[in-house]
């Protein structure tokens, strides 16, 4: 290689002597090129730009310019004109070189006229007579660069002058001319289809032409006028069936081939018009059913172009009327698209499926693990495609899993178009749209930082923004409101309160007028109506009246909080002082170091009082047992009083403050080594390091050791692998004619060693039942009886009974291996695949089986197979009346607790109608299950797959059974229970590096000290231990004092926890995104601890 | 086909071709956003991606990305087989073709461009066929310069 370049380069002299004469007229060019590419910034390119146009502008102008500088100069402008610069003076002269020069100086006038001008420019019109001049030359070459400039920029209204001489082109000897002319036709097609009307005919001449390269060029009419109208063209069937099998059968000449294949662009093409021809056309269709057979056939080598033939195939035969030996043999064609390794096959398999699922829906369930794979996949081209395709087998049963998936994504486009949204409007514009269709599914972070960017921003800069938003806003609310979600009636009510004024020409009573309306629906919740209270509270000055009114009218509700916020409204509208000295115009700098209570410190200090010291610092000094003040929650068997409360962090002891990360260093300093710095964890290296002199730093090493080998290894593929298939089974129920579970094969029964034992003495979940969760936990999960457990409730009205559930996992198999750990892993390898849902139904569906409906008998037996290894709790019985009993179990999925619910005929006759109505007051409602009827002493199972987004601490369920014994007499049994947040929560296996990063991400935390178990050597591990069984939590690590514990709620959201024994307590410090879950985590751990 | 791009993975435009009218501010918007998107997507992607409402089809040939914009419901290998055509045909005129030959000679590459496809349409897909038609109207010319230019491509990448 390197003595190639040695000898041009000795050669170099020589040449350059040789050929300077030639090349002096790209001198110039060569010139520039080379000058801008040594330049190292835009700023000097620019001005080397700005000389060589004011050069090339002098030149122009000069009347000794010859035709051949032109050329030459003309080109250094477009060169100018592609790097971005003006050159547009040179324009006329690009026309005048098309109209004077020679052949090759008009060769460079056409395509500079044809790159500089739009198809608009008036400049065009001084063109139409150079055109009409050569179209009539006698030179080929000259006719040839007329057509193809027509055939790119011509003026419409100056169509009719070129016509007749286009036209008669078709006729011209050379084929070349005759496929431009062919071209240029087309094009006047395209921009004024009335004008060619006339010569449909002559298009048919030119589809008969004997040169295969006028004839393709006359397909690209004829696909825009079947398009059009393809009822007018179907007795060409016959013949572009005939023309495709000449291709088929290599009758063109071989230039064109293409990588042996040939002529793919005309096969292509025809492929489009047959499959236009033959839709829903059946005599049509048969005409063509030989050749694509063929075509199939044909297209067999592995090349990009037998592909993109055969992915046209597969449409056309999808498109026309079908005819099943073709489907099959199209089906298999999309199979090896889908399971091709080659990307770009996979994303045309993707697209031809997307095509095909709307005549076939069941073809999507054969590549459902290919199109799981492709979901996660990280080209985004992918990922889109296969949401549309998961868009079209959207079903009665599947759309919640769908639309998750899809609002999952919807989430994660607009944090990305944040950063480069093209203008104010389209942004606004986009983001109203996710508000109102991803609305109250959106993670909390959407909103928030849709909010921060707005308030963040400059003021001038941003206004616009601003403006563009409150303007939007309005016209929103103008029209329809009751749909719309809460978030963005809460973002909305924001934007208004805090940029309304920005906008001079809204009148602010316009603005009071919207906003109050909304206060007036029913649907808006009482969150909601605090932001349009507070917004409310910003807009007004001067309109004392409506806020008086409004104040007035509020002043009798029901909720303290509006009640308050009124109150505060009445006072700051009436006293104009008050008002201009709590709300500043311009917004204020906060002062975080609280400097203005310095006075007042000081004279406490003075006076004597003790300085401050933070809460934790306060727990780590005097140990205070803090849990009885906590611990006071009022746990009843009814669970309506806690759920009913609208801040859960009563709960937490200083919520509020977030600990930096210095003030946990000098905790940790203390008496532990450091191992959570401030960017996360610092490795394990750092262990190595000479101990700090602690007395217990000589016990150190081996512990970490220890710890470190305790950190859990990433889940193994296989249990990933099952999570897709579940996500399938999800995902694709519905489409096939089966259930399908069937679908997913076998393998979806888990190996033995996913089993777990059961775990007798467990905690429950809830004070008031739990003697009597444990005592019949510690029956045998097989042998639950319902008399146990409604016995116990005498005082209960016969037809309800109220059971509360507990929350430990059992597994059906009693024998199974004690393999926690797997079974973790395998449970949360899933973790985050479906977000959203603050209580939906995945699955309804029923099984029916013939079982003598005794419950004591073991009713778990009859779960469906994919089902039956799931962990589980003890079946209880729910409610029962004389004809039939319903018991419940929860299963507990990776993605979803399963409630199932099993309801016996105690009777001898067949009960018809059966229909269950679950309801949940403070979830969604879940829709109703049918089943048409019952055997006698049969028992029918159907489970409902439930989510939480929002952690409460007990939900209560409510359902009811209705059902008919007797045609026309329907019964119905009410039945009722609680859930409680431990069932949602499953542990998240992280490692310990990934553990310190989610850390510094969250922003929630609540800090405890519970009770530590010193019962045992080791009271950090027995502790914890306890914690992980009762609690499904995953310890991350163990080092030293302190350990990492990670959990999450089913709905995605983690939640971390750092313990650290602090003399005969652990403080227990808890993250989380979202704010509510680390009180009712701890709140959890509390009970669970207490109970120990 | 809406518009072909070719640009350098240093993001300088080397050709474009518009077959929509489109306003010139339009034209640059467009292609600086296609160009940063482009740029931005890793080797082992799919040569495949949706953009407002159209398809980008797009190849990298050594330093240079060929992009093209078409419709939804058009063939996209069959776009990237045209990109493929095209350089062939470019590789066939020039002689092993480099990203220097376009930038010095960018206006062969336009006519070249202009023989194969017209309107944003295939006009004639047989290698042969448009090469001769080139050479036809290169006839007039008196010398070609490639030679020359090949050489001056070292002194240009030493520098």
């Amino acid at each position: 290689m390197s003595d190639v370049v040695e000898k041009t380069l000795t050669a170099l002299p020589g040449l350059f002597e040789s050929q300077t004469g030639a090349a002096k007229i790209t001198n110039r060019l060569r010139q520039l090129i080379k000058s801008i590419t040594e330049l190292t910034s835009k700023h000097e390119e620019e001005n080397l730009i700005k000389r060589e146009l004011s050069a090339i502008k002098e030149q122009v102008s000069s009347p000794n310019t010859t035709m051949k500088q032109m050329r030459e100069i003309m080109v250094r402008a477009m060169y100018c004109e592609m790097l971005g610069y003006d050159a547009s003076f040179t324009y006329i002269h690009a026309i005048k070189l098309a109209q004077q020069g020679g052949v090759l100086e008009k060769r460079v006038g056409y395509l500079a006229v044809s790159l500089f001008l739009n198809e608009g420019h008036e400049l065009l019109l001084l063109l139409v007579n150079t055109v009409l001049k050569d179209l009539q030359s006698t030179n080929l070459i000259e006719v040839c660069m007329a057509l193809t400039v027509v055939a790119q920029v011509f003026p419409k209204d100056m169509i009719p002058a070129v016509l007749p001489l286009v036209e008669d082109k078709l006729s011209h000897p050379k084929e070349i001319i005759r496929r431009k002319a062919v071209l240029a036709l087309y094009k006047f097609y395209l921009i004024a289809p009335n004008q060619v009307q006339h010569i449909h005919a002559k298009f048919c001449k030119a589809l008969s032409d004997k040169d295969p390269g006028v004839m393709a060029s006359s397909l690209h009419i004829y696909l825009q006028l079947i398009r059009e109208s393809p009822d007018s063209y179907k007795d060409l069937t016959g013949s572009f069936v005939t023309i495709l099998k000449q291709v088929l059968g290599g009758k063109l000449p071989v230039d064109f081939n293409y990588h042996s294949v040939p002529a793919p662009w005309l096969q292509i093409q025809l492929l489009r018009i047959l499959s236009l021809l033959g839709k829903e056309d059946q005599s049509t269709s048969e005409l063509m059913y030989e050749v694509l057979d063929e075509s199939l056939r044909r297209a067999e080598m592995n090349h990009n172009i037998t592909y993109a033939i055969l992915y046209e195939c597969v449409k056309a035969v999808y498109t026309i009327h079908p005819k099943a030996e073709l489907l099959e043999k199209a089906a298999r064609c999309i199979g090896n698209f889908v399971l091709s390794p080659k990307i770009n096959l996979k994303y045309l398999g993707l697209k031809a499926l997307t095509y095909v699922v709307q005549h076939d829906a069941k073809l999507a369930l054969q590549h459902q693990m290919t199109i799981i794979e492709c979901l996660d996949h990280s080209d985004f081209t992918i990922k889109r495609e296969t949401l549309e395709l998961l868009f079209r087998i959207t079903n009665a049963q599947n759309v919640t899993v769908i639309v998750e998936k899809m609002l999952d994504f919807l989430c994660y486009v607009p944090i990305k178009t944040l950063t480069f949204a093209p203008d104010n409007s389209w942004f606004i514009q986009t983001m109203n749209d996710v508000f109102s269709i991803g609305g109250d599914l959106l993670q909390q972070d959407v909103p928030n930082n849709f909010l921060r960017l707005l308030a963040e921003g400059k003021p001038e800069e941003d206004d616009q923004l601003r403006l563009y938003a409150v303007e939007s806003y309005l016209t929103v609310l103008k029209g329809h409101t009751s749909h719309l979600p809460q978030c963005f009636l809460q973002v909305m009510s924001w934007v208004l309160g805090e940029y309304a004024h920005l906008q001079e020409s809204v009148d602010r009573r316009e603005v009071i007028r919207l906003l109050t309306q909304l206060l007036d629906q029913r649907s808006v919740s009482s969150e909601t109506r605090v932001w349009i209270l507070s917004a409310l509270t910003k807009i007004p000055e001067g309109q004392t009246d409506l806020i008086l009114d409004l104040a007035e009218s509020l002043s009798s509700s029901q909720d303290t909080v509006l009640r308050q916020q009124a109150q505060e409204l009445r006072h700051l509208s009436q006293d104009s002082q008050l008002r201009e000295w709590v709300l500043v115009e311009n917004s204020c700098a906060v002062d975080s170091s609280l400097s203005f209570l310095d006075g007042f410190v000081s004279e406490a200090l003075a006076a004597g009082a003790a300085p401050y010291k933070p809460p934790h610092q306060r727990q780590e000094e005097l140990s205070l047992n803090l849990e009885p003040y906590s611990f006071s929650l009022p746990v009843s068997l009814s669970s309506c009083s806690i759920t009913d409360r609208q801040s859960p962090t009563l709960l937490s002891v200083s919520s509020g403050l977030s600990g930096n990360s210095a003030e946990l260093s000098t905790l940790i300093l203390e008496g532990v080594k450091r191992v959570w710095g401030k960017d996360g964890y610092l490795p394990q290296k750092e262990a190595t390091a000479p101990p700090v002199d602690e007395p217990s730093a000589a016990v150190q090493p081996a512990s970490q050791q220890e710890a470190a080998e305790r950190i859990e290894p990433r889940p193994e593929p296989s249990t990933q692998n099952q999570d897709k298939q579940q996500l399938a089974s999800s995902l694709f129920v519905g489409l096939g004619v089966g259930s399908s579970v069937s679908l997913l094969g076998k393998s979806e029964a888990p190996p033995p060693r996913f089993r777990k034992k059961p775990r007798p003495h467990e905690s429950s979940s809830s004070s008031g039942t739990s003697k009597r969760s444990s005592d019949s936990s510690s029956h045998s999960s097989r042998n639950t009886t319902d008399s146990f457990l409604y016995g116990s409730f005498p005082e209960e009205e016969p037809a309800t009974s109220i059971s509360t559930f507990d929350h430990t996992p059992k597994s059906t198999t009693a024998n199974g291996l004690s393999q926690n750990k797997d079974t973790k892993e395998d449970r949360h390898a899933n973790t985050s695949q479906i977000l959203g849902g603050d209580m939906v139904i995945v699955r309804p569906s029923t099984i029916q089986d013939k079982h003598p409906p005794s419950v004591s008998s073991d009713l778990t037996a009859l779960l469906p197979a994919d089902l039956k290894d799931l962990p589980h709790s003890d079946v209880i019985s729910l409610t029962s009346d004389p004809s039939l009993s319903l018991s419940s179990c929860r299963l507990f999925r990776d993605e979803a607790l399963l409630l199932v619910i099993f309801i016996s005929n105690c009777t001898e006759t067949v009960i018809k109608d059966v229909a269950v109505q679950l309801t949940c007051e403070e979830l969604k409602v879940c829709t109703g299950n049918v089943m048409d009827c019952l055997e006698a002493r049969s028992t029918s199972v159907c489970h409902y797959a439930l989510l939480m987004d929002d952690p409460h601490t007990n939900v209560s369920l409510t359902g009811t059974v209705s059902y008919q014994t007797q045609p026309g007499h329907t019964n119905t049994l009410p039945f009722s229970g609680t859930l409680s947040t431990a069932d949602f929560i499953r542990p998240l296996v992280v490692t310990t590096e990934e553990y310190g990063k989610l850390w510094l991400s969250l922003s929630h935390d609540v800090k405890q000290n519970l009770k530590l178990l010193t019962d045992a050597g080791d009271p950090l591990r027995t502790t914890l231990n306890a914690l992980k069984d009762a609690l499904q939590l995953h310890v991350v690590d163990i080092i030293g004092s302190e350990g990492i514990v990670a959990c999450r709620l089913l709905s995605g959201a983690p939640c971390l926890l750092h313990c650290r024994v602090n003399g005969a307590a652990l403080a227990m410090w808890l993250r989380s995104p979202h704010p509510a879950l680390p009180d009712f985590i701890l709140y959890h751990c509390q009970r669970a601890l207490a109970h120990h | 086909m809406q518009f072909m791009l070719l640009f350098s993975r240093q993001g300088k435009l080397r050709l474009q071709k518009w077959y929509v009218p489109l306003s010139d501010k339009e034209k640059k918007k467009i292609t600086r956003e296609l160009v940063q998107t482009v740029l931005a997507r890793k080797p082992k992607m799919c040569s495949f991606l949706e953009w407002r409402d159209l398809k980008i089809v797009y190849k990298r040939y050594a330093s240079l990305y060929f992009c093209c914009a078409i419709e939804d419901q058009d063939n996209e290998l069959i776009t990237l087989e045209i990109i493929h055509r095209y350089v062939e045909l470019l590789d066939k005129y020039f002689g092993s073709v480099c990203e220097l030959d376009i930038i010095f000679n960018f206006e062969k590459a336009y006519f070249i461009l202009d023989e194969f496809l017209l309107g944003g349409e295939a006009q004639e897909t047989s290698k042969k066929n448009v090469l001769k038609a080139i050479e036809q109207a290169d006839l007039l010319q008196e010398v070609r310069h490639m030679c020359f230019l090949k050489i001056c491509r070292i002194s240009v990448l030493t520098q």
